[in-house]
């Protein structure tokens, strides 16, 4: 899985943190690291902080899954 | 294509088209040609070897360790069906008979064209010097996953050169990292050139807050090496010496125009002038058909910015310009769209997000409208001529929207609105953009004059 965030549009409502908290983290209010290209186990954490996300910011695809 | 609507459906059909440039500009330009229903021959050019992959994490999470930097491919939104021609650079285009050459000498014709080649580093200007190992750049996924390695090592101290966005992000992993970093700066403050010197004043005590021996008003002359050629030394224009292992060289961007040289179109080092509608001109300023560009190569005209040449290195410009530039490919002469985008940016360092939205540069005077810098959190707005012309916050990102609706409208400066946690009474203050024609990072919007067919190098100056 590959993840992009547009960070243009996220506002740091941190929903992804809270949904998927090992592939999303808030540095301070609004610094958000995230890991590019989790593995497997996460997908489906990663789907569900995707599909919460107030301003829509996650973008991803599944490009390269076994 | 502008040969009538035979030829344009032809050209959705069966036509030819070449992508020059294989990151998130090309990338794009090439997913919404698919997605508008292009169907012919589609090829994508790239020199580094490695499928588009996103740039943004490159000083932040990969430098930190936290992902691989093969690990940031930019996610695919369709199926391409694109010939993809990587680790091979253009050298050249004719285009008379419509051919990009690629080193090595293969040809590749083509009914259109988008340029898309981007930027590249501002290496070090001694080569002698940045051949030293320990002395990097960093703009590709190669560079970060060098630089990482060498960070991660435990270097006894990082010098950075420059404190623009790059340079300022890579100081701020180097101090989550627990490194030594000393950060040399020619202007006066970090994010000068960007930004101005007042808030480069609250970027400055961000720095030193959390340990960086920041050096501002100073400049590196030389590096050293040692007898197995690593770095070991580096010398300032102040007279001092700074013991280090590893520089990190963050002087700006070049744009990556050298393989146009010959090539009859308006690009130099300023960038490859193109008209609203991404169409690029030729050298005597006539707008061509068929030669597309999009991205950080690109010095376009902004209507709201006095139709003046900007150049913007920004990832939501390279996408939105992409996105335009192949909308028009396909289009016919009524249906193209302007490229109206007012640009956006964001960099997080120390734990806080700087954004910003506009063109801060060509304001002259700021005003803090919400929140205290201080505090560092707040909403600055800047002008120019009685009007709003850019915003940047300080952890206060969900603003910015509603500034860019005022910049969009050309609201007048200094505002007139109420807004929440709104300093009484506001203070205007100049800008303290630094004096152009100082050599300093360069800033990631850069204002390029008015002229399509500009080939040298010049200095425009910020005030009018």
């Amino acid at each position: 899985m590959r993840i992009v965030v547009d960070l243009n549009r996220c506002q740091g409502y941190g929903q992804c943190v809270f949904l998927a908290p090992e592939v999303f983290e808030l540095q301070g209010d609004e610094a958000l690291m995230y890991d590019t290209g989790p593995d497997e186990t996460h997908h489906r954490h990663v789907l569900r902080a995707a599909a919460a996300c107030p301003v829509q910011a996650i973008r991803l695809d599944r490009t390269g899954e076994a | 294509m502008s040969t009538g609507l035979g030829a344009e459906s032809a050209f959705r059909t069966s036509g030819r088209v070449v992508i020059v440039g294989a990151s998130l500009a090309g990338l794009t330009a090439a997913e919404t040609l698919r997605q508008e229903g292009f169907a012919g021959r589609l090829t994508l050019v790239g020199d580094e070897p490695h499928e588009p992959y996103d740039r943004p994490p490159l000083s932040k999470q990969v430098l930190l360790g936290r992902v691989r930097a093969d690990q940031t491919l930019l996610p695919r939104t369709r199926e391409l069906g694109a010939e993809w021609r990587l680790g091979t650079p253009a050298v050249g285009v004719d285009v008379p008979t419509r051919r990009v050459r690629l080193a090595g000498g293969e040809e590749i014709p083509f009914d259109c064209l988008l340029i898309a080649t981007g930027t590249r580093a501002r290496p070090w200007p001694n080569a002698t010097e940045a051949a030293l190992d320990g002395v990097f750049v960093l703009r590709t996924s190669d560079d970060a996953s060098r630089l990482q390695r060498e960070l991660a090592a435990g270097p006894r101290r990082v010098l950075v050169a420059g404190a623009g966005f790059t340079g300022s992000e890579v100081a701020s992993v180097c101090r989550q990292l627990e490194l030594p970093v000393t950060v040399v700066e020619r202007a006066a403050t970090p994010l000068a050139g960007a930004l101005g010197g007042v808030i480069g004043a609250v970027a400055a005590r961000m720095h030193r807050e959390h340990g960086v021996d920041l050096r501002c008003g100073v400049s590196v002359t030389a590096l050293e090496g040692d007898a197995s050629g690593h770095l070991r030394r580096a010398y300032l224009d102040d007279g001092t010496t700074l013991d280090v292992d590893v520089a990190v060289v963050a002087h700006g961007s070049l744009r990556n125009t050298e393989w146009l040289r010959d090539s009859g179109l308006a690009a130099g080092p300023n960038g490859v002038a193109c008209d609203a509608g991404c169409r690029v001109f030729d050298i005597y300023g006539i707008v061509t058909d068929d030669v597309f560009a999009a991205g950080d190569v690109v010095r376009s005209p902004h209507p709201l910015f006095d139709y003046e040449f900007l150049v913007l290195e920004h990832w939501s410009h390279a996408v939105e310009q992409a996105q335009v530039a192949a909308h028009n490919m396909l289009s016919s002469e009524s249906e193209r769209r302007p490229y109206l985008h007012v640009p956006t940016f964001w960099s997080f360092q120390f734990g806080t997000g700087v954004k910003s939205v506009g063109v801060p540069p060509f304001g002259e005077d700021l005003v803090v409208v919400q929140g205290s810098t201080d505090q560092r959190r707040f909403v600055a707005v800047y002008g120019h001529r009685g009007r709003t012309v850019a915003a940047v916050t300080f952890d206060q990102g969900k603003w910015l929207d509603f500034y860019r609706e005022q910049i969009e409208r050309a609201a007048p400066f200094p505002p007139r609105y109420r807004n929440q946690d709104q300093p009484a009474p506001l203070r205007v203050v100049p800008a303290e953009f630094p004096d152009p024609g100082l050599p300093t990072e360069r800033p990631r919007i850069m204002r390029t004059g008015h002229s399509p067919t500009e080939r040298e190098w010049t200095v425009v100056p910020a005030r009018r």
